[in-house]
């Protein structure tokens, strides 16, 4: 029997399905535009400003969701190998290279229509250099409207008046002024209060969902059952009643497991016993991705906590939208987004994961494409068994390029550092 | 002073890897500090008007054996900052007084941050530069983060720095600017009189000496250049662009040379012409220095872009001026800004016909017969085939 026939099939809870609804209406609305007349704005899941590009009226198209989408049904190598073939370089980012590709393929969604072009560019710069040139790229293709906003980097460790005032103005000046224009709809600002008090009620709910791993045991988990649940919140859907009850239901999903003492479920079904409880730094690859999760939890181990999972925003240190403060608060979002973390910051945060989810380790996946991520993360692992005294262990993978994911490094790299944790328990006790 | 001489006091420069003139530099008085810059661009104007010495890290270069740092980067990543850190570990960096890494790529981002945790006694910034080129926007942010920044240096030299001082800074990097505007428009004109290996080794000098000491040289250079007999040779006239900041080894600029091409214009040190005309010395010195940065300065891939048309824009208009025949695109390995926009200047390229050619490289590239070899064969082109 082959590996893909012996595969059980995948169970399905209500919250899976009911965002996998939400998706595909996205991208029904998307790829429907011809005959809606409703306007596209492309953005970044970093600096996202969803409840804004709503206000106007316009869909929210996220290339970066694309290219995952792509990267997990298969299809991306080609497209990155078409976009190499037309002069992009083999040494940058993967999603870059996906987004192209899928253009010179005919710009189809995942329901087989074409998507359209955008009317906007919304280039949210927050935490990630080549955000910049990737639009520059887009621009360069689509010929369309772009407006920048350039979220300062927290290089001190802080955000500054100066920083936030900036972002601020931005958005007031620049950013609000161009949905105006290419959507036609005018602002209002209260519109914009009531989206973020519907953010708020939702991320109140994802973050208990995400601390609910501090038990032991876990009832998620955080990193490859942790891309799900940031899914509507990191895309098209923070700020809207669907994301509200989706998040009601995982939340109740999640009681219900904890009650039951069951760990997370896996596409097999709920996992067996719990190892290891691992914190994971860096992006998950998505060309593999089951084959990924599968050797964790074919050896009991569960990530606990991850930073991927706040890339679109850091809600368990306290932020939250702000109705009362709307503008201000979609600037200190962005601004607040992991990647637009300093490394001492990161650092900080990744000591507080392994010490307050009783983590055994860290574990960094090291993303080919993705320097925002990946430059420091040697010393990141360093510091974190400096202070913690737990074992890291370092892998490397890439995101949406299948040429980067070699399943026999990895798994001998993930066996090798579950014997590192085992034998420092066995040496632990016999102390 | 013949250009020889000179020249051989920016090689004995550039070959120091525990940047003795710099340390002597500083010996001399015990109240001098020095603070080192990564590339592309910093305000040197205000760090000299506290009495202080800027100095450009520009990596390890050639003959730097890195250990430590290749322990601290992944093999996808691009050189410099695995030199940079090599050059911090083994303490030929540990007379610096402070740190700044400007916003130009993820990478050195990073580095900023990396540094703070490895010397934490150092003054250690991220040096953000704005984006957006509105005045009331963009430029009110850049103003109150030089503020920032000149609030930061004063509690590293202990002084306060006055609007006056930082005036007579500018005055003296205006006078530094035109100095290497001259050098450059000079290799320009005559290329057969100034080799490209010459203007990079005093460009790189400029990094490390005072800019009084670096204005004499570049004057002694020019006098010195203008006066030498060198025999023209049926070389092309090239642009190399995307060389901004890991920078190439002496031998890669030599070998375009050797294969034929002149090379009219580099973006090897931006900082050195980041701003294209004087910067104005009378009135708000903090105004004056980001004014001229978000009107009046170099374009490079570290920065954005406003409209598509734009994208390319300085390059091209580069060829002109210089009457280039054609464009090297020569990135680092890894480098994103490079690597990144060069699609779109390649195609801006072909639009006006310009012949471009692109490899890679690394700061310890040591095989130069295949960068020969395409250099040549593309000289061989132009020189045949070209319609100008």
């Amino acid at each position: 029997m082959n590996a893909t026939a012996a595969q059980t099939e995948v169970i399905k809870e209500s919250s899976m399905l009911k965002q996998k609804s939400m998706i595909a209406a996205n991208y029904d609305a998307l790829t429907s535009t011809a005959d809606t007349g409703r306007k596209v704005a492309s953005t970044f899941v970093p600096g996202n400003l969803n409840e804004l590009i709503m206000c106007f009226d316009m869909l929210n198209n996220l290339p970066e969701i694309n290219a995952i989408n792509n990267g997990m049904r298969k299809k991306s190598g080609a497209m990155i190998m078409d976009a190499e073939k037309r002069g992009h370089s083999e040494d940058v980012c993967t999603y870059v290279k996906a987004d192209i590709g899928l253009m010179s393929k005919g710009n189809m969604a995942p329901n087989g229509k074409p998507l359209p072009p955008p009317d906007l560019l919304l280039l949210s710069y927050t935490g990630c250099f080549t955000f910049m040139k990737w639009f520059e790229l887009l621009r360069h293709e689509y010929g369309c409207e772009t407006v920048m906003l350039q979220v300062p980097y927290e290089g001190d460790g802080k955000v500054t008046k100066n920083m936030r005032d900036f972002v601020v103005k931005q958005l007031k000046q620049e950013v609000i002024p161009a949905l105006e224009r290419v959507s036609g709809v005018k602002f209002d600002i209260d519109r914009l209060r009531e989206y973020l008090k519907q953010s708020a009620e939702a991320e109140d709910n994802l973050v208990w969902v995400l601390e609910s791993a501090k038990n032991v045991r876990s009832p998620i988990d955080a990193y490859f059952g942790g891309v799900y649940y940031i899914g509507p919140i990191f895309t098209a859907f923070r700020g809207t009643k669907d994301a509200v009850e989706y998040y009601e239901i995982l939340r109740g999903e999640i009681e219900q497991r904890l009650q039951k003492g069951q760990g997370p479920i896996t596409p097999e079904g709920d996992m067996a016993e719990e190892k290891y409880r691992l914190v994971v730094e860096g992006p998950p690859n998505w060309t593999s991705f089951r084959d990924f999760w599968k050797m964790f939890y074919d050896d009991g181990a569960v990530v606990v906590a991850s930073t991927y999972t706040k890339v679109g925003g850091v809600y368990d240190l306290g932020f939250r939208h702000d109705p009362d403060h709307p503008i201000e608060s979609l600037a200190d979002y962005c601004l607040g987004c992991y990647t637009n973390r300093n490394l001492p910051q990161r650092v900080d945060l990744l000591e507080k994961y392994v010490n307050e989810y009783q983590a055994d380790g860290l574990l960094i996946n090291s993303i080919k494409s993705c320097n925002s991520f990946s430059a420091g993360q040697l010393l990141i692992m360093r510091e974190i068994e400096k202070r913690t005294g737990k074992p890291g262990a370092f892998i490397e993978t890439d995101l949406v390029d299948p040429r980067y994911f070699s399943a026999a490094n990895v798994k001998n790299r993930l066996e090798s550092y579950f014997q590192m944790i085992d034998q420092r328990r066995k040496s632990k006790s016999a102390a | 002073m013949s250009t020889a001489s000179i020249i051989e006091t920016c090689t004995a420069l550039y070959e120091d890897l525990n940047f003795e003139s710099v340390r002597a530099w500083k010996a001399q008085n015990e109240t001098r500090k020095v603070i080192g810059f990564m590339p592309v661009y910093v305000p040197r104007e205000i760090i000299h008007a506290g009495g202080m010495l800027p100095m450009g890290v520009l990596g390890g270069g050639d003959q730097l054996e890195v250990i430590h740092g290749d322990a601290y980067y992944q093999s996808y990543i691009c050189r410099i900052p695995r030199s940079t850190i090599e050059l911090g570990l083994t303490n030929r960096l540990d007379f610096l007084d402070g740190m700044l890494f400007p916003s130009i790529c993820d990478v050195i981002r990073n580095l900023s941050g990396m540094w703070k945790l490895m010397f934490p006694d150092q003054y250690v910034r991220y040096f953000d530069v704005p984006q957006n080129y509105q005045d009331d926007i963009g430029g009110t942010y850049y103003i109150n983060e030089l503020k920032e920044l000149r609030q930061g240096l004063e509690q590293v030299c202990g002084n306060e720095i006055t609007d006056q001082a930082i005036r007579e800074s500018i005055a003296l990097y205006n006078e530094n600017r035109n100095a290497v505007r001259e050098v450059y428009r000079l290799r320009a004109e005559q290329p057969w009189k100034v080799p490209s290996s010459e203007v990079y080794l005093l460009m790189r000098a400029g990094m490390l000496l005072p800019v009084e000491d670096h204005n004499k040289m570049l004057a002694d250079y020019l006098a010195a250049a203008k006066e030498e007999d060198r025999p023209l040779r049926d070389n092309c006239r090239i642009v190399v662009n995307g060389s901004f900041c890991e920078q190439p080894p002496l031998n890669l600029i030599k070998s375009i040379e050797m294969a034929g091409c002149y090379i009219v214009d580099d973006d090897y040190m931006l900082v050195n012409r980041w701003m294209l005309n004087d910067v104005s010395t009378e009135g708000d010195p903090l105004q004056n220095l980001a004014s001229s940065f978000l009107h009046d300065s170099a374009d490079t891939a570290a920065k954005y872009c406003t409209s598509d048309d734009q994208v390319g824009q300085f390059l091209l208009d580069s060829v002109r001026e210089t009457g280039a025949e054609g464009v090297i695109f020569a990135a680092p390995s890894f480098c994103d800004p490079a690597l990144l926009e060069r699609p779109m200047l390649v195609d801006r390229m072909a639009e006006h016909n310009v012949p471009h050619i692109s490899f890679k490289y690394a700061e310890n590239s040591g095989q130069m017969q295949p960068i020969r070899e395409q250099a040549g064969t593309f000289a061989d082109s132009i020189k045949l085939w070209s319609e100008t």
